[in-house]
């Protein structure tokens, strides 16, 4: 099967979408024909859509989000960009108190077909402003989908999903993952929400792992193989819905959970899905549950600093080795 | 321009002026026996704004609305007796009983929601607008707020952006001088907030509130202005709310001088005082006019009063489309 990059499996499902449905249509800060996206996402479709369609905007993410909420329930189907996640905190009102709540609020009049894609992650030394892993701001909010993939294949079966579909999501992506390359299928294929990924089956121990962790899991898991330690990796790909079966399910298979997310530790990713296993499956642990995420700190800028407060495969390793 | 309206059109414009007003009566008096929960924020004495506007309005043209957006709701030409049932919420208001006073929409006439965070409405309005421009239909957008809204980063991103894109936007602050208790002078340095039009390359214009013929015609103007494509247009309409901000605040802020004069120029009195003197109308079908209109919302109050509450479990549903 052909490989195309994360990057250019998102630029596909906004081409395909943009084709097949007029009502699509981008906006964000320099999207457009001179920059092309920050990281370089939507380059070239101007050229192909033209200016009104992929619309750069002024720096004004609270009107930017705010603008695809009054096109969405207009007759539009608005993918808003913001150039990093930090950043959303600057259109929170429009994602988590306007978007969000309108269906609900309004008895269910209208429906709010908006997605809001941005970056997240550490690792590139931009520090504290541009580098949080901020998913579990919007899984707290009712009325928002969450989606986060890993692979070029799900970014774009995902974003598919998501622009046909009739809910405010919020995609999540990860500045490292742009450049990884991946099988992706010439046929139009389609992502369902909610539905997990087991991206390597084991028997010893499920590690639950989202963005680009998946890939820091799966290192380690090549790894602890060549120890005698066969592990589970589960990619929820989205994180509102939660696929709870799926996880529930491998922890049921290997009585062992380790849950690897980028963001600080407090009420964070890892929370929820560790709740969700002890709520619903703790009779099954044959160990506590181990978490492995970021410190509760900012994102520092000097390499070092950045380097040791992002979880790597060695955390893994040795998250994983205490619960076996 | 004003006085070529027919009489079709001033009564018309009489009797929506009436009916917030006395909407508005009622669910004051319903709120002092306790028949409406959580709060109310009235807007009696602003009438001659919601209606000058929305009357220069299509069916199909859109507005955005604000925590007092009762009046609104009703000048776009939504059902008294739905929105008389969202507020005591029930089951056949409007949203269903979801979102109450502050949270009223009616998408069949273009009415797009009140926001209850101020401000969170103004580029909402601009996407409504956005859609308009791409979609290449006719359609205009008004979008309400109050001055204390204007102070938000969301006004200025929004008129930039409208103005930028020339898009069909038609900017309505009503300003009634008072933010909560904060008072205009205590929260800007300057006196027309239809100034700031200058800063995004828009007109500005500065309207007496209370008079709904002034509202109109310069309301004409600017969606006339923005049906051509030519772009936004920022207006000021002086007013005052005749009430506290919502129903716990007996306004205590306010002197006593600026109440009476303000109540002196009330929108419905002036109104009817000029129909009266350009014999547009006559006493007598003054009085038919508010006899109805009584009855009307008499009607609208038995309506939801003997509407049911929905279930608890509702509560769990619409979260999602």
């Amino acid at each position: 099967m052909r490989k195309v990059t994360y990057r250019e499996a998102l630029r596909e499902a906004l081409r395909e979408e943009m084709r097949r449905d007029p009502t699509v249509f981008l906006l964000g800060e320099d999207i457009g024909r001179y920059w092309g996206g920050a990281f370089k996402v939507t380059e070239g479709l101007a050229e192909e859509f033209g200016d009104e369609r992929v619309r750069d905007t002024p720096i004004s993410e609270s009107a930017i989000v705010g603008a695809a909420v009054g096109a969405a329930i207009t007759g539009m189907r608005p993918v808003a960009e913001i150039m990093f996640g930090d950043l959303t905190a600057l259109a929170m009102d429009q994602i988590a108190n306007q978007a969000a709540k309108i269906h609900y609020m309004f008895g269910g009049q209208v429906k709010v077909p908006l997605v809001v894609r941005t970056p997240f992650g550490a690792g590139v030394n931009i520090a504290a402003h541009h580098s949080q892993s901020l998913e579990a701001w919007f899984m707290h909010v009712p009325g928002l989908y969450v989606a986060a993939p890993s692979t070029p294949y799900d970014a774009k079966g995902l974003l598919k999903t998501a622009i046909r579909g009739y809910n405010p999501v919020f995609f999540c992506e990860h500045k490292l993952l742009y450049p990884i390359e991946g099988e992706v299928p010439e046929e139009e294929y389609l992502i369902p929400f909610g539905v997990a990924d087991v991206k390597r089956e084991g028997a010893d121990v499920t590690v639950v792992a989202t963005l680009y962790m998946v890939h820091k899991a799966l290192n380690a898991a090549e790894e602890l193989g060549g120890e005698g330690i066969s592990v589970e990796v589960v990619d929820p790909r989205t994180l509102t819905p939660l696929d709870k079966q799926v996880i529930i399910n491998s922890v049921k298979k290997t009585g062992r959970m380790v849950i690897v997310s980028e963001d600080c530790k407090t009420a964070g990713v890892s929370a929820e899905i560790a709740a969700v296993v002890a709520e619903e499956a703790i009779d099954y642990l044959d160990a506590p549950i181990k978490r492995v995420a970021e410190p509760d700190t900012p994102i520092p800028f000097s390499p070092p600093l950045e380097q040791y407060v992002i979880p790597d495969e060695k955390a893994i390793i040795k998250a994983v080795k205490e619960v076996v | 321009m004003a006085l070529s309206l027919t009489k079709e059109k001033l009564v018309e414009m009489y009797r929506k002026m009436l009916e917030i007003r006395f909407f508005e009566e009622k669910v004051f008096e319903l709120y002092a026996q306790n028949l409406v929960p959580g709060t109310i924020h009235l807007y009696a004495g602003e009438e001659a704004v919601a209606v000058g506007v929305c009357s220069n309005l299509r069916k199909d043209d859109y507005i955005t609305s604000t925590h007092r957006g009762h009046g609104h709701c009703i000048a776009k030409g939504a059902e008294l007796k739905r929105v008389m049932a969202e507020i005591l919420g029930k089951k056949t208001g409007y949203c269903k009983g979801k979102g109450g006073s502050m949270h009223i929409a009616d998408f069949s006439i273009g009415m797009l929601g009140a926001t209850a965070v101020v401000g969170g409405g103004i580029p909402i309005a601009v996407g409504a607008g956005l859609s308009i421009k791409l979609r290449d239909t006719d359609q205009v957008v008004a979008c309400f707020f109050g001055e204390g809204a204007s102070n938000q980063g969301t006004f200025h991103e929004s008129i930039n952006m409208a103005a930028l894109w020339k898009l069909p936007v038609i900017f309505v602050c009503e300003n009634n001088l008072y933010a909560m208790g904060t008072r205009q002078s205590r929260a800007m340095a300057i006196e027309n907030v239809a100034d700031r039009a200058i800063a995004y390359g828009i007109p500005g214009e500065v309207v007496d509130g209370n008079d709904v013929l002034a509202v109109y015609e310069v309301a004409w103007k600017a969606v006339e202005r923005a049906r051509k494509g030519e772009g936004p247009t920022l207006i000021e309409c002086k007013t005052y709310r005749h009430k506290g901000h919502s129903r716990i605040d007996p306004a205590k802020y306010r002197p006593k001088e600026e109440v009476e004069e303000w109540l002196a120029k009330d929108p419905i009195k002036r109104f009817k005082e000029r129909l009266l003197q350009t014999n547009a109308l006559v006493e007598a079908e003054i009085q038919q006019i508010e006899k109805e209109v009584s009855a009307e919302i008499e009607e609208a109050v038995k309506f939801a009063m003997e509407s049911p509450y929905p279930t608890p479990e509702e509560a769990l549903e619409d979260v999602y489309a």
